[in-house]
């Protein structure tokens, strides 16, 4: 099983892509999903993660089958 | 409660006017109605902006809409709440977003429909991009709507 990796905004133009497929690994949390994703990029301190469409730290545990999002600050309204 | 994302022209008088025909529960019973409406500008940070892009989250930004509504639900009595937003190509004077909400009286109203908009500020997952007259830009923040400017 897999994990989609979704990127939106201000992020997305700048690693130049708005999703990767990276395959789950054993207590893989949100931090580690970045990680295999963009090895060569650190993410950001004001980034924001989400699991399954709810906010998380990126300590936040990750299984199979979930969708892991990054953005940056959101500003709507 | 209902929360609606749209790509074409926001109409929020209508919005609040059609929702609140199709509202049965709410006849009799509500007397008060909090409307807020949130409005593109032509100017931001001291520059011209001709237009703008609204990118959201699909199904996420619907998802933290109905935890805000929920949560204000549980703060005070509310009987109904209309959250309608933007997405999409934009043009100042184009509303951005509405916010209605009902109950029995008007403190509630006042409070939950503040309580709503500002947790949609830094909540809902919506990105803006300004277009200005030269070249583009994303807004990095939404300001503190409680600090007075």
């Amino acid at each position: 099983m897999s994990i989609k990796v979704r990127y939106f905004a201000s992020l997305k133009e700048n690693l130049a892509k708005s999703e990767d497929i990276v395959d789950s690994q054993k207590n893989m949390t949100v931090a580690d999903v970045w990680l295999l994703a963009n090895p060569d990029k650190i993410i950001s301190e004001n980034t924001l993660a989400a699991v399954n469409m709810d906010y998380v730290a990126l300590t936040q545990a990750v299984n199979a089958g979930d969708e892991v999002a990054f953005f940056p600050p959101v500003t709507g309204g | 409660m209902k929360v609606k994302i749209v790509e074409t022209t926001l109409n929020p008088w209508q919005e609040v006017e059609d929702y609140q025909q199709e509202a049965i529960a709410l006849r009799g019973k509500f007397g008060a109605t909090n409307i807020f409406i949130g409005t593109m500008r032509d100017f931001n940070e001291g520059d011209e902006v001709t237009a703008m892009t609204l990118e959201h989250y699909a199904g996420m930004t619907e998802k933290q809409l109905e935890n805000i509504i929920k949560e204000a639900m549980q703060q005070w009595d509310v009987l109904d709440v209309l959250i309608v937003h933007r997405v999409g190509e934009l043009l100042p004077n184009q509303p951005i977003v509405l916010v209605a909400v009902w109950t029995s009286h008007r403190g509630d109203a006042f409070d939950a429909s503040r309580y709503i908009m500002e947790a949609l500020k830094t909540k809902a997952p919506f990105w803006k991009k300004e277009t200005l007259v030269n070249g583009s830009r994303w807004v990095d923040k939404n300001t503190d709507g409680y600090k007075k400017s």
